[in-house]
């Protein structure tokens, strides 16, 4: 059993049938990256596994537990950590705040405490910036606070959609060392990236998306050295 | 941190009041200021005449006796007006649309405050009481104009505001008009069958009426009166409360997160919709509590005692940034203390051209110059856009 799976999943935006049968599979302490082009369905598949988009047929899976019905704030119960696109970065909260909310669902204050450290150690940088509020952060740093906070109510998977975008190359080669640093310490991660040639040289195994449907996977390595995948995301 | 999440912020409990003490002194420096400039400018008019063949003395005089009284007065309808306007700038943070039916969850906060006065007085409690008895009563009535008025404003959110959510917010604001109309016509409907009267009264019990003599200037006594002190005691608890709630509890945070992102909120656990419906309910119970503590200061109450507190609590909340809480309490105040001075020297400066009656123009002019000088209210620039 994966730990996170996908079956022939359809999703619509009204009539527009924008995810026509994907299915895609994370098994547990992989990074997965999901690659295709603008409107390819990326970030529609996220939501169809986040909760905010249901789908009209097919299933998604968590552990063998069907969540594709469930609304957003309780898929989140489950066990999943999302990085949203864009951030999604509670502006007029404090940094501490923004964690705060990452770790909502947990009860328990020694484990928000030490979730709370955990992050900072991660992120030296988030906690000279603790009382700062969110929207006063660069870029980078936001991501780096997005990051941390789909981490502090200990996922069971994370999604990260286009943690690269909008960030300067030298801030984009950090995230990548970031995202690989939380795998090596156990964290299974969903990618969802528009940047392949960095999300396939992190990823385990791979998956390219075009219109709606799943067209090839493999390998990252594979992927990276694929005729089709270089020439239509690497430029090559 | 660790005592952040453990015991009280006594931060959070002291930053209000101070913030109260400030905005109150603010308002009340400037105002005065102003009517001494005024009663300068005045002397020697027909207005200074009019005064000194009548009372004996001139419009300075005049002005600086009554001051402390008007100064009081402000602050007193400034609360009533601070606690209103949260209301309306709560809602508008979470949902960014105006409740208009807000002005009716005040008067049905109201009438259920007075209904259950009036209903205890029947019952021979109120005479009876003991001082300490009476504000009890008081305090019930005010528990249960707050429950009413909050659990009405969940209730329509639920029904009016919910199923529209995801329409242009010009449609909820319609919803909202529609609604301010029918629950006008609710209460009538609910006094005509039980009562049959429209105009109610609040009973006269305990020592609310009397007056505490502060100072003595010469002849001229400053006094306020026990229930002035009442409406502002509750007042600041109540917006204290409300501060400690939204700045420093779990659930607090939740709403300002979902006022800011609801998508991102709801990926994170959050429950939208009941942070939603938490929020009306605390929104509506600071309405309730406001109309009966309104109703305790004017007395008489009826169906539409709900638009004028509530047309104006909403300029007060324009006024100091709509979506600001801090702004909703700057507004209120500055407002309540503008209204004060107005209706106490309108009629005198203008040798009664524009009578006191004409105070209520002064909000309105407020929200006007408000709307085309500064959009964005007093404290508006503390309003982030969305990340």
């Amino acid at each position: 059993m994966s730990l996170l799976e996908l079956k022939d999943v359809h999703a619509y935006y009204g009539n527009i049938h924008a995810l026509m049968g994907v299915s895609l599979a994370v098994e547990e302490g992989e990074i997965v990256a999901l690659i295709g082009a603008n409107g390819a369905g990326k970030t529609t598949t996220l939501r169809s596994i986040s909760g905010l988009l249901h789908p009209r047929s097919g299933s998604v899976t968590l552990e063998g537990k069907e969540i594709h019905h469930l609304a957003p704030h309780i898929v989140h119960h489950q066990g999943l950590g999302l990085v949203p696109e864009g951030r999604g970065i509670f502006a007029n909260l404090t940094v501490t705040e923004n964690l705060e909310m990452g770790a909502y669902i947990l009860d328990d204050k020694k484990q928000i405490q030490d979730n709370l450290e955990n992050a900072f150690t991660l992120f030296p940088r988030l906690k000279e910036r603790a009382q700062q509020k969110g929207g006063t952060l660069s870029g980078g740093e936001q991501q780096m606070l997005a990051t941390a906070r789909g981490l502090m109510s200990n996922p069971k998977i994370l999604l990260m959609d286009e943690p690269s975008m909008g960030l300067a190359p030298v801030l984009v080669d950090q995230i990548f060392e970031i995202i690989k640093e939380l795998n090596a310490r156990g964290t299974t991660i969903l990618l969802v990236e528009q940047n392949a040639l960095m999300a396939l040289s992190i990823a385990h195994r791979g998956y390219v998306l075009q219109t709606g449907q799943i067209v090839l996977t493999d390998t990252g390595e594979n992927l990276k050295a694929n005729d089709m995948v270089r020439k239509a995301y690497l430029g090559a | 941190m660790r005592n952040f999440m453990g015991s009280v912020n006594v931060r959070q409990i002291l930053l209000p009041i101070g913030q109260m003490a400030i905005f109150i002194t603010g308002a009340g420096a400037v105002c005065s200021g102003v009517m001494l400039v005024l009663a300068l400018l005045f002397r020697g008019s027909g207005a200074d005449h009019i005064l000194q063949a009548t009372q004996g003395v001139g419009i300075l005089t005049y002005t600086l006796n009554s001051l402390p009284q008007v100064l009081i007065d402000g602050v007193t309808i400034g609360f009533v007006y601070a606690a209103i306007a949260l209301g309306y700038t709560m809602v508008y943070g979470i949902l960014q649309f105006i409740n208009f039916a807000h002005s009716e969850i005040f008067a049905i906060g109201a009438f259920c405050g007075v209904e259950s006065l009036i209903a205890l007085n029947g019952l021979g409690a109120l005479a009876k009481a003991s001082a300490m008895g009476s504000f009890m009563y008081l305090g019930l009535a005010l528990i249960i104009g707050m429950a009413a008025a909050g659990g009405m404003a969940v209730l329509v959110e639920r029904v009016a505001y919910r199923p529209l959510r995801s329409s242009p917010t010009l449609i909820a604001l319609i919803s909202a008009i529609g609604v301010s109309f029918a629950l006008q016509d609710v209460i009538r409907l609910a006094e005509s069958m039980t009562s049959g009267q429209f105009y109610r009264v609040i009973p006269t019990f305990g020592n609310f009426d009397e007056h505490i003599t502060l100072f003595q200037i010469g002849s001229t006594v400053i006094d306020i009166q026990v229930k002035s002190v009442v409406v502002i005691l509750a007042a600041v608890i109540m917006l204290v409360a409300l501060n400690y709630l939204v700045g420093s509890t779990k659930v607090g945070k939740a709403i300002r997160a979902v006022s800011q992102d609801k998508h991102t909120a709801a990926l994170m656990g959050i429950n939208v919709n009941a942070m939603i419906s938490l929020t009306f309910l605390v929104g509506g119970s600071l309405g309730g509590a406001a109309g009966v503590l309104y109703a305790l200061k004017f007395t008489r109450i009826d169906p539409f005692v709900g638009f004028m507190p509530g047309i104006k609590a909403f300029a007060a909340a324009v006024l100091g940034g709509i979506g600001n809480l801090t702004g909703a309490l700057l507004g209120g105040m500055v407002l309540g203390m503008i209204e004060s001075f107005a209706g106490a020297y309108l009629g005198t400066y203008t040798m009664g051209t524009f009578g006191a009656e004409y105070k209520d123009m002064v909000a309105f002019l407020i929200l006007i110059l408000v709307i085309v000088f500064r959009p964005n209210g007093l404290l508006g620039e503390q309003i982030s856009q969305k990340a």
